[in-house]
């Protein structure tokens, strides 16, 4: 082991929330055929843009590391925290080596804002990516092809570089595509280790070293995952008599880390969640070696999606969000699901009501709220989480058919939060 | 003897004190729309007896021409919202919804609808409102209605959906691959799940003739808003306008009733413009035109004359909105396409003004302030709506920067009568109206100039006390 357990989660800690993007900064500057290509939540294929040559960033906002000014005077105050870090950070010169930009279509707050870019971006390649609707290969998957094709013809005509050789675009893709899919295999391997084991690492030391991938080279990332995966084989830490909770709904503005230590805190370990979906958007592989492996990744996301606010429900062949909902509660072994989701956030706050009916159906216990990412105090979630989980340890979850007690069945929603707060 | 407008039949009562009742009768348009809608009401009422087989679905980009095709009849959900909102009986449903778990902070179009079922689906004139055969989610230019249907799937189970994906138009054009994957999903998913619901075969003859009829009622639109250039306006483009649009966002569009209803509109429009006429409101003609505004946002509809009246107390006309395009926008020309069928739908669909870039938003509003002679341009933000309200206030900027136009920004919402506050919005129109007094004092109408630079380079921001004001800066 090159380093101790502490100093690789500290590291992590220190790229995943640099908003000067330094890391990423310097290894572009290693040699000028390397490219920045910053991209908004959730999901974009990024094996394309690192077969190119480029680094994918993941802009997940400013969380409550900045204190927002300008990016404020840009939004009224019933719109979502997140846009306004993302354009704090552009006025601020953060992007200032950044070659393309990229807007995964999730929202109408992340669509408008690729407008904006355009705007005050006008040098630098734009792209709102349509990440299709329909399912079907020879609709939205000859649709999402060409999608694809116009990014990667726009982040060329901008950096004016030569189109790569079909064999070579073909043999450098997939060489991506492997190291993405190792990339996503590790993450599922030390979620399953947490699932077994949560207190070896803290939810919020994993969610570090999971954020930091997004600013770094996967190459790179990948090598952190094998040095955690192997630190996670011995037991580390205590057991504590904490319940296990899936969160749900905070897939595009994080919550501030605060919350998930509050969470914590309050006796639960978090065994899954939607943080940071992205990275892992498809569940398994794409097909490796391939001769179109363009092809292969358009089939992995029309075959292989996970279930996302921002994805069609009744696209994705294996069930619909209540029951996926369901099944990774069953499969993660948990008690309950906290949603908590971004005030403001019409996707995931228009999900949560049938969710929650649905899983309450199901006899799985739930509790909702809503943040902001730069919420700082978080003393009634803490209450709520605790009761929650006192609850469950009372009373059972639900889940092995006991009826539990009539009024923690129902829904406990803290509203406003960030207005408590 | 010249004649009064028609007002909408909402404001009958008080317009009635300005026009004589005489008068009043010679208008058609307003016998023939209301006529239209109470043929469609009756129509829906009685789908059950009949067979009539019912579609729910979206105003921006509705398929009114594909569903006149099969003979199925259109409920559109934001138009029941808008009605209980203008009945001022909207809260109580958000509140309902509120109840069953939706947050305080989403859409309340959504919640209306979802109040309205939990209520047993009785729509806003008292009756009950049919089940839907078809969920037909064709959702241009906002992510909602896609989470909407979402939820209507699981309030109305076994009820099928047919999906039409409009691709934004991000980059300012539409290009082939979008139309191809719009005209492939009518072809395979769309019109094979209404042959289904129908029991009908589809008639592509059937579909052009209701296109040619499109783009006659198009045509005619397009030159009723056309005269609003004229000053003084004949009509308001934005209170009343909202009514004018009625019955080619309700269904109509590509039928023969709503040519013949546009026509007449025009006609009616027209004379008014011919005779300098100013637009009517709810106490009658407006005395003189003040100020001509261009408005960018849904208007609010729980408190929609007391809204209104704010601007015609000031002798304020709203000359072009980008409301009045959500269904539609014909003022680039687009027409529908009777020997393009599939395609002209798809770039119908991807044309709406919610499914332009925020750019083209931009200079499209800068063409309505030129073209229409506005004094100032004003935003009504909308507490629920990311779509429209996501980028205002840099479309804003920009407007301010590059004409030097007066601008303001009021909010409220569409159908939440909590986010209606009646003294800030009137204390923020004062202002603004104080602003364009002064502007045209010292420059005259329509001198549009750069606003000067400051000495330490930036320019003089009007927006800026605007922000401030809101806590922003
Ligand atoms: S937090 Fe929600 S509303 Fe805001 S940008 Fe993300 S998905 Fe859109
Ligand atoms: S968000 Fe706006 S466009 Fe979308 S359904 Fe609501 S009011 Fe309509």
């Amino acid at each position: 082991m090159h380093r101790t357990f502490e100093k690789l989660i500290s590291e992590c800690e220190h790229i995943a929330f640099d908003l000067q993007f330094s890391h990423a900064k310097a290894w572009k500057r290693a040699s000028s055929e390397r490219f920045l290509a910053g991209y908004l939540p959730i999901y974009i294929p990024r094996e394309v843009i690192h077969a190119m040559g480029g680094l994918p960033v993941g802009i997940m906002g400013t969380g409550d590391r900045m204190q927002i000014i300008k990016g404020d005077a840009y939004y009224q105050s019933y719109i979502c925290h997140l846009p306004r870090g993302v354009v704090e950070l552009a006025m601020s010169g953060a992007f200032a080596e950044f070659d393309a930009f990229i807007f995964p279509s999730i929202c109408d707050v992340i669509r408008n804002l690729s407008g904006m870019f355009q705007i005050f971006k006008p040098d630098v390649f734009v792209k709102y990516l349509d990440l299709p609707q329909n399912f079907l290969p020879s609709v939205g998957g000859a649709y999402y092809r060409r999608e694809i094709e116009t990014t990667v013809e726009g982040i060329l005509s901008h950096r004016s570089t030569v189109p790569f050789e079909n064999e070579v675009w073909v043999e450098r893709l997939n060489h991506s595509i492997r190291l993405y899919n190792e990339n996503r295999a590790l993450i599922e391997r030390i979620v399953t280790i947490r699932q077994e084991y949560p207190w070896r690492v803290s939810a919020v030391d994993w969610y570090n070293v999971l954020r930091s991938g997004l600013a770094m080279p996967v190459e790179e990332h990948n090598n952190i995952l094998y040095e955690l995966e192997a630190y996670l084989q011995d037991d580390r830490g205590r057991p504590l008599d904490n319940i296990r909770v899936v969160i749900s709904g905070a897939f595009c503005e994080q919550p501030p880390v605060g919350l998930i230590k509050t969470i914590e805190l309050a006796g639960c370990y978090i065994v899954d969640d939607d943080f940071m979906l992205g990275s892992r958007w498809i569940e398994g592989d794409i097909a490796e070696d391939t001769s179109d492996p363009l092809g292969a990744i358009v089939d992995a996301y029309l075959q292989h999606s996970t279930f996302s606010a921002s994805l069609y429900e009744a696209a994705p062949a294996s069930g619909t969000k209540v029951e996926r909902l369901a099944s990774l509660v069953k499969s993660r072994k948990a008690d309950g699901v906290i949603f908590a989701a971004p005030s403001f956030c019409d996707p995931a706050l228009l999900d949560r009501p049938e969710l929650q009916l649905g899983l309450e159906r199901a006899g799985v216990r739930t509790i909702g709220f809503q943040y902001s990412e730069n919420t700082g105090q978080f003393k009634v979630i803490k209450e709520e989480v605790g009761a929650f989980s006192d609850s469950i340890k009372l009373w059972g979850s639900g889940a092995d058919g006991s009826e539990p007690d009539s009024h923690m069945w129902l829904p406990t929603v803290i509203e406003d939060l960030t207005a408590i707060a | 003897m010249s004649k009064i407008i028609a007002p909408p039949p909402f404001l009958k009562g008080a317009a009635k004190a300005a026009a004589k009742p005489s008068e009043v009768i010679k208008e058609r348009s307003m016998l023939l729309q209301k006529q239209m809608l109470g043929d469609l009401f009756h129509d829906l009422t009685t789908a059950k007896d009949t067979g009539r087989k019912v579609v729910y679905t979206f105003v921006p980009g509705n398929l009114s021409e594909l569903i006149l095709a099969f003979d199925m009849l259109p409920v559109y959900p934001e138009i029941n919202a808008l009605q209980w909102g203008m009945r001022k009986k909207s809260g109580s449903l958000i509140r309902d919804a509120e109840k069953y778990g939706y947050s305080e902070d989403v859409c309340t179009y959504v919640k209306c609808d979802v109040g309205m079922f939990l209520n047993g689906n009785i729509g806003p004139t008292g009756e009950k409102l049919p089940p839907p055969d078809l969920l037909l989610l064709s959702y241009t230019g906002c992510f909602t209605f896609l989470k909407w249907f979402e939820n209507l799937q699981k309030l109305y189970p076994g009820v099928p959906t047919a999906m039409l994906h409009t691709p934004y138009a991000a980059d300012g054009v539409i290009t082939e691959d979008m139309v191809t994957y719009m005209v492939r999903q009518l072809e395979e998913d769309v019109i094979p799940k209404m042959e289904m619901v129908s029991g009908k075969k589809f008639n592509p003859e059937k579909l052009s003739r209701h296109l040619g009829l499109a783009s006659e009622s198009e045509d005619w639109i397009s030159k009723i808003f056309d005269l609003t250039k004229i000053v003084p306006s004949p009509i308001d483009a934005y209170f009343a306008g909202v009514y004018y649009i009625g019955p080619i966002n309700a269904g109509f569009r590509g039928a023969e009733s709503a040519v013949e209803y546009y026509h007449q509109l025009y006609l009616e429009v027209a004379e008014r413009a011919r005779e300098g006429r100013t637009p009517v409101t709810p106490e009658g003609e407006l005395e003189e035109e003040r100020f001509r505004l261009v408005v960018e946002g849904p208007p609010n509809w729980t408190h929609f004359r007391e809204f209104w009246k704010l601007f015609y107390d000031m002798g304020a006309v709203v000359v072009a909105s980008s409301y009045t395009k959500v269904g539609g926008l014909f003022d680039n020309g687009f027409r529908h396409d009777p020997d393009n069928p599939l395609e002209s739908l798809a770039r119908y669909c991807m044309g709406c003004y919610t499914n332009i870039s925020l750019p083209e938003r931009v200079n499209l509003l800068e063409g309505f302030i030129k073209d229409y002679k506005a004094d100032g341009f004003l935003i009504n933000s909308i507490k629920s709506c990311n779509s429209f309200s996501a980028g205002q206030l840099l479309i804003m900027r920009e407007l301010e920067q590059r004409l030097g136009v007066p601008v303001s920004f009021i909010e409220s919402d569409l159908v939440d009568p909590r986010y209606f506050s009646y003294a800030n919005i009137k204390n923020r129109l004062d202002s603004f109206f104080q602003m364009m007094d002064q502007r045209k004092r010292v420059g005259g109408r329509h001198q549009f100039s750069k606003p000067e630079q400051t000495s330490s380079g930036e320019q003089c921001s009007m927006i800026l006390p605007v922000l401030q004001q809101e806590g922003a800066l």
